[in-house]
């Protein structure tokens, strides 16, 4: 082999100040942890967009009782790709873009550690669910065994279509390792000088852990479809009694990943929360270090509660007892976290430009979906309370005001640092205010009807439930149409607006904040110096 | 600060959009193959778009290594850039052994949970309803349907081909540990010598498990569809087996790049990732021979 090396590659080791390519192969190609982030930000928006408007197809069908516009096995695949699309479509690539954006921002490095592998991970992405989606189009229908995919509904009784599902899964999480191991190699070996592991901002601390939590969890998800795979295809009977195997074995697995999974979706958020937080409140943050561990705790504890998925499946009592208790304990540093918030505010010269409106409102709603969340722990409790729309009022609490809003309240504050202009904060404080109006409308009412017994997953439902459904689909749409609010500000953001500062909010504090805005294509190529 | 390194942010690159090409065109078409030979139509093109798609991904794998290797050799990465590999590999292995855990925890919940529950012993013995004269033994030489999983006639005895294929791996994690100190020592010739012996115990280990799953299948009615032993059984060893191919795949390339006067007795992190890997499918083996075929 020849050592001797053509100039394109040599170019760049030695020159980073140079400005971006020009044209569509600037991002196909692109090494730069911003372009990526970028791309990463408007896949999962569209993303947004696309598993949001099969939630409008469920909440329209349900809008009055009785079948009106979809039949049930259409429904079924809606429920499915909703729920795949937007926790692996939506949520998880919004948390790596900004970690793709911010990162190495906030330590001081000059990229993501590896550029290269950092690419191919983003675009897995689009071919993953480009083999997803384009399912819906064949005979036979795509997924519809919901987005948890128990077995033997996803193998024995699935459409053909399954196949297509299990290799999507497979490619977005190689992207998903790929990812984290960035992650941490990037926060591991790039810090600045000084950046001791304790100075660490907390969403880069969060990441770390998150990322760690990604490549425990993604391989046990690729095993599970394996093995589906496998059962389909290969006559093994992992999740089948009649050769010995079991059902209940599928959901083990798959909520060994499954838990975890949804920490993954949160702890980014908290993260950002305990960045912004201090910024609006101009206090620095309450109680770091107890952040820190309580963040560290939270995902220990994901791996001993998986069980709690399955209180009703029939497990042994000591299993009941053991993942109970286990559940609860997780309200400890959870505990830790929403004071340390509180207190941030506390007696702070406070100030509710959108990204803190989001912030506050992330912390009192997630916690009132962390409060559902202890209900369903309960196991005698939770077999009232199992696959009703109980269950779907709880991680839709957690999940649209914990982890989405956390997502708007990130892109409102680091949108200036992105773009170089102010977003419009009329337009920005309307998108909260209806997002914040829908999103409850929508969601409190399905407290209501899963206490009294609505099951989850039905597109038809009894008379008795009809107003709330009708209440939460307008709730529903509400917060649907605001999110195109949300499109025209960014897009309005980027192509102009008042000129952002280096730093636009007086009391935020971070590396990210001593370049300029826009942010350069290049930044800290020479590390600086933390105190 | 100006005695920093400076890290390297390699240009543009086309590797990744190949890479994913690649990738997902083989999974189609591999998913397009199996979806056509279940529904048993006769005319199928997933045989063809794998076949693409795995050419892409080789091609690929070609391009981004050659070009890696070609960077590390002009100089271009620091101090700081060997351990963002070194992290990388190291989680990259962590993420393997979670996948494994997978299966052998699925092992372990069927032998120590399911297994006697559908038996009629432990918590949930009522299950014993379903399939009434089923009597639980591990290993499982009767399923709880007989018609739809045949059960196994007998299972690979672990005191012969796997005993000395648990004395093959493990000589070979000696042999390429002897290669890294003799690469360290700069002593090229020892360290081709105990590479290639390294290679050789491996293929010969992959030879000797194709010679059990051939014995498995011809004589012992021990197949994938055999029930849950055979289920476990060869997703475990395919698996390892798979991995072991992969290294051996892997630290042939480190051969031919060694022959080709690669490496330094400093720099040679490539040859130690490989070592790793290698080591990381022993402990798994180590694993398998213990609770797949002892125990």
């Amino acid at each position: 082999m020849s050592a001797v090396i053509d100039t394109d590659t040599g170019h760049a080791g030695h020159d980073h100040h140079h400005g971006p390519a020009k044209g569509l192969m600037r991002w196909v190609l692109t090494t730069n942890h911003k372009d990526i982030g970028t791309m990463y930000l408007w896949f999962s928006f569209c993303m947004f967009l696309l598993g949001g408007s099969m939630a409008m197809v469920i909440r329209a069908e349900l809008f009055q009782p009785g079948l009106q516009i979809v039949q049930p096995e259409f429904f079924n695949q809606m429920t499915t790709m909703h729920g795949l699309i937007m926790v692996f479509g939506a949520v998880m690539p919004a948390f790596v873009g900004l970690a793709n954006w911010m990162i190495p921002l906030m330590v001081g490095a000059p990229d993501m550690a590896l550029p290269r592998m950092n690419n191919f991970s983003f675009w897995l992405l689009p071919a993953a669910f480009t083999l997803l989606v384009s399912t819906l189009f064949t005979e036979g229908g795509g997924p519809n065994f919901g987005w948890t995919f128990y077995a033997p509904l996803s193998t024995t009784y699935a459409p053909e279509s399954v196949t297509f599902f299990i290799f999507a899964i497979h490619l977005m999480g190689i992207s998903s390792i790929m990812g984290a191991i960035n992650v941490i190699a990037t926060i591991l070996n790039l810090r600045a000088p000084g950046m001791t592991l304790m100075k660490m901002p907390l969403f880069v601390w969060t990441w770390l852990i998150t990322a760690f939590l990604l490549i425990a969890v993604m391989p046990v998800l690729a095993g599970v479809v394996t093995m589906m795979l496998m059962d389909i295809h290969f006559g093994t009977s992992f999740f089948n009694a009649a050769g010995g195997g079991d059902p209940v074995l599928f959901q083990h697995v798959f909520w060994f990943f499954g838990h975890p999974e949804v920490y993954i979706m949160i702890l980014p958020a908290f993260g950002a929360v305990s960045s912004i937080i201090p910024a609006f409140s101009r206090k620095p943050l309450f109680g770091y270090t107890s952040m820190v561990y309580a963040t560290a705790a939270i995902a220990f504890l994901s791996f001993i509660v998986w069980a709690h998925h399955m209180f009703t499946v029939g497990i042994p009592l000591t299993g009941e007892l053991f993942f109970m208790y286990a559940t609860m304990l997780i309200a400890v540093p959870t505990g830790v976290k929403v004071f340390n918030w509180v207190s941030t505010m506390w007696q702070g010269s406070l100030t509710f430009e959108t990204p803190m409106l989001f912030a506050v409102a992330f912390v009192i709603l997630f916690t009132i979906g962390g409060f559902s969340g202890l209900m369903l722990a309960i196991a005698p409790a939770d077999f009232q309370y199992h696959d009703t729309y109980f269950v779907v009022a709880h991680f839709h609490y957690v999940l649209v005001p914990g982890a989405i809003f956390g997502i708007f309240a990130s892109a409102y504050y680091w949108l200036p640092k992105w773009t170089g202009h102010m977003y419009d904060e009329t337009l920005g404080k309307l998108h909260f205010w209806l997002s914040f109006i829908g999103m409850n409308m929508a969601f409190f009412p399905m407290h209501f009807v899963g206490l009294a017994g609505m099951p989850r997953r039905i597109p038809d439902y009894n008379l008795q439930f009809a107003d709330f459904n009708m209440v939460s689909s307008i709730g529903a749409f509400t917060f649907g149409a605001t999110q195109f609010l949300f499109l025209f500000i960014v897009i309005k953001c980027i192509r102009g607006g008042k000129p952002a500062p280096a730093k636009p909010w007086d009391g935020a504090d971070g590396l990210e904040w001593t370049v300029p805005s826009p942010a350069p294509y290049h930044t800290f190529s020479t590390p600086p110096e933390v105190k | 600060m100006a005695t920093h390194e400076q890290y390297y942010v390699p240009a543009q690159s086309k590797w990744p959009i190949i890479a994913t090409i690649g990738l997902a065109t083989t999974l189609y078409g591999l998913g397009t193959w199996f979806n056509d030979l279940k529904a048993g139509r006769d005319e199928s093109n997933g045989p063809l778009i794998f076949f693409i798609g795995g050419l892409l991904v080789a091609y690929m794998l070609f391009g981004w290594f050659g070009n890696v290797i070609k960077e590390s050799r002009a100089g271009l990465y620091s101090a700081q850039m060997d351990r963002s590999f070194r992290w990388g590999m190291s989680w990259f292995i962590f993420s393997e052994v979670m996948f494994f855990a997978a299966f052998f925890g699925t092992l372990f919940y069927i032998r120590y949970w399911t297994g006697p529950w559908l038996g009629g012993e432990g918590d949930k013995g009522i299950s014993n309803m379903l399939w009434p004269n089923f009597e639980y033994t591990w290993p499982l030489l009767n399923n709880p349907d007989p018609k739809l999983f045949p059960a196994p006639e007998g299972i690979i005895d672990p005191w012969k081909l796997p005993l000395i294929n648990t004395i093959l791996l493990v000589t070979s994690s000696f042999t390429v540990t002897f290669a890294h100190h003799a690469l360290r020592k700069g002593e090229r010739q020892k360290l081709k010598l105990w590479l290639a012996a390294t290679i050789l115990l491996g293929v010969t280990f992959l030879v000797l498990q194709a010679e059990e799953y051939v014995h498995a299948y011809t004589e012992l009615g021990l197949t994938l569809g055999s029930g849950i032993y055979g289920a476990t059984f060869f997703m475990l060893t395919g698996f390892h087996g798979a991995h072991v191919t992969l290294g051996a795949l892997i630290l042939t390339v480190m051969l031919v790049r060694i022959l080709r006067g690669h490496f330094t007795p400093e720099h040679h992190f490539g040859f130690e990732a490989a070592s790793w890997y290698w080591h990381f499918v022993d402990v798994v083996w180590i694993g398998l021979f213990t609770f797949v075929y002892v125990l």
